[in-house]
């Protein structure tokens, strides 16, 4: 077993899925972590479907599946800056747009007629067909898109958790939104070329849910989801190497919710205390009677 | 160049013939007043007055429509760092790994680029601050899970922990008890004092502000009324003010404003 696991690790396209596969986990990760704080989940699910229609469309045309990639989710992701502040107003415009686009992903697909392989490929993921060149390319982004989010992390986190008093404080909450919704598109386009269509949803959002469970403090949730991230992509592509023709995706996202299940139902995200302790029922009692005392000793001076 | 002396334009709030409003719908007009350096104002009026709107205005999210208004002798402009906002809404989601201290972090550096690598100093800072707003015992829990009355200590303490000349709380005590009411006042009402801070707060309930309250800003019907307690709060203001004959009855030290919503 352990010399098979070894002797995977020899080939070079696992070698370089492996490579791609970590910088799409850490990029994914520390996205994901803000994406789930501003309440932007529904546009990581959305944002590579509208890819597929991308795909689908530059398949058409006859040009690379992956410019229509890049091209419709970034176009996606910074229109979605512009859709609304409220959660529910956002996500029904997100939704909209985005069956919109899986609707055009079809057409495009059936106006083809050929066998769609191609796109099939964005899908379900090449994850065991990547080259070098793809490596260097999603290392490449992906290392930009994590530096670019520590640029901008304190303004980000305050944007996407605050967005109000971030506003008053003058943050340019439209423009940082607006950034921030094209670096997630370029992620997920370089996900979906690896992981496919289908799954990257697991990928942004499963290490960080899971790790924004497990600590309250932002910079350890970004670190554990990029460890969590990682551990899923290693598991996942080990595992599909050894079990021959079963697609990674598929045991990336039940790695993802076979641990998150757990953590869900025992950390109920209390890890920092307890509702209410015997401690604070005696700091509210005695603030209480400190006030009452104070006002009483007024009253008498006024009298 | 009007001829009134330059010290009188570099209050902390200076308005005079503002008019502002949505869409063609104005909300406040002809209004003027002052605001002086450590001053403690009410802001009063019942909903949809303009309330918020008049803070925002301050803090050059909005723009008036007539007149002019200056904070610290200057043009309201966004990310003035010398005002501190606490929004009346927050929506702080549950699930985001976040803790009370990073919530009050922001307001010394969340507009900062750079990742922002944690020292000694900025811990400090944000210690004295919750130790200030009673919130120490909170400090490293996530703030999804803290009560609405937690959180409105925080949303001081980010306020405080920048140090601003002009503090606009807008509804500061709803969600809180009596006791937590109390000591917020109290904390601001010490800041006005020592620091020399100019407070506007807005509130449904003047009551427990009362004893420390220097001017009640009172907004209602398009127009307003600005002065101590005694002279606002009153039968023949507020009758005026609302074009409706309005009571206010005095009873156990507290004025009860009947015949209209506050
Ligand atoms: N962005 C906006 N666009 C259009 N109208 C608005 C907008 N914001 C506020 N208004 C309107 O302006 C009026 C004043 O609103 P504002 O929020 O200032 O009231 P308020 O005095 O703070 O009330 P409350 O006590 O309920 O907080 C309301 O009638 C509201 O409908
Ligand atoms: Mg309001």
């Amino acid at each position: 077993m352990f010399h098979s696991i070894m002797g995977l690790y020899h080939f070079q396209f696992i070698q370089n899925a492996l490579l791609s596969g970590i910088f799409i986990a850490v990029a994914c990760a520390v996205v994901g972590y803000f994406l789930i704080g501003g309440g932007y989940t529904f546009a990581g699910h959305a944002l590579p479907n509208i890819g597929f229609a991308g795909a689908a469309g530059a398949v058409l045309l006859g040009i690379k599946p992956v410019y229509g990639l890049f091209a419709m989710t970034i176009l996606a992701g910074a229109a979605m800056s512009a859709g609304g502040r409220e959660v529910r107003e956002r996500d029904v415009s997100i939704g909209v747009v985005m069956s919109f686009a899986l609707g055009l992903g079809l057409m495009f697909l059936s106006l083809y007629g050929g066998y769609g392989e191609r796109v099939y490929s964005i899908l379900f993921g090449t994850v065991l067909g990547i080259t070098r060149n793809n490596v260097i390319f999603t290392g490449f982004m992906g290392l930009g898109a994590v530096c670019l989010v520590l640029f901008l992390f304190r303004p980000l986190l305050f944007v996407m958790f605050d967005p109000i008093a971030a506003e008053a404080k003058g943050v340019p909450v439209g423009l940082l939104t607006m950034v921030f919704l094209v670096v997630v598109a370029v992620t997920v386009s370089l996900a979906v070329q690896v992981v496919g269509a289908l799954l990257v949803f697991t990928m942004l959002v499963g290490p960080g849910a899971t790790a924004s469970r497990l600590t309250h403090r932002p910079c350890r949730a970004i670190l554990l989801a990029a460890l969590l991230g990682v551990a899923y992509m290693f598991a996942g592509i080990t595992l599909a190497g050894l079990s021959g023709d079963w697609p990674v995706s598929f045991f990336i996202a039940t790695i993802s919710f076979l641990v998150y299940m757990p953590v869900r139902i025992f950390f109920r995200g209390k890890a920092g205390r307890a509702p209410v302790s015997c401690r604070d029922i005696q700091g509210h009692m005695q603030r209480c009677f400190l006030n009452s005392r104070e006002e009483c000793k007024k009253r008498a001076a006024q009298c | 160049m009007s001829l009134e002396p330059v010290s009188q334009r570099t209050q902390p709030v200076f308005l005079r013939n503002v008019r502002f409003g949505f869409g063609g719908r104005v909300i406040q007009d002809e209004m003027t007043f002052t605001i002086e350096d450590g001053e403690f104002v009410a802001v009063l009026g019942p909903n949809g007055a303009g309330k918020t709107t008049l803070l925002k205005l301050l803090l050059g999210l909005i723009r008036c429509e007539a007149g002019e208004v200056m904070v610290f002798g200057r043009k309201p402009r966004r990310g003035n760092s010398g005002i501190g906002y606490a929004p009346q809404f927050r929506t702080l989601d549950a699930n985001f790994a976040v803790r009370a201290r990073d919530l009050v972090g922001f307001g010394l550096d969340g507009h900062r680029f750079g990742p922002g690598f944690p020292s000694r100093k900025r811990r400090k800072l944000i210690d004295e601050v919750l130790e200030e707003v009673h919130a120490t015992e909170y400090a490293e829990a996530s703030v999804g899970e803290l009560s609405g009355g937690e959180r409105q200590r925080l949303s001081l303490a980010q306020v405080l922990i920048a140090n601003p000349g002009l503090v606009l709380l807008d509804e500061p005590l709803t969600n809180l008890d009596i006791a937590g009411a109390q000591e917020i006042i109290t904390l601001v009402s010490r800041l006005c004092a020592s620091r020399k801070v100019a407070v506007m707060l807005v509130t449904h309930d003047i009551n427990p502000l009362l004893p420390h309250v220097d001017r009640v800003l009172y907004l209602a019907n398009g127009r307003c009324a600005i002065g101590p307690p005694q002279t606002v709060i009153t039968r023949e203001t507020l009758s005026v003010l609302y074009n409706h004959p309005v009571e206010v009855v005095e009873a156990m030290g507290k004025k009860f404003v009947l015949g209209v919503e506050t």
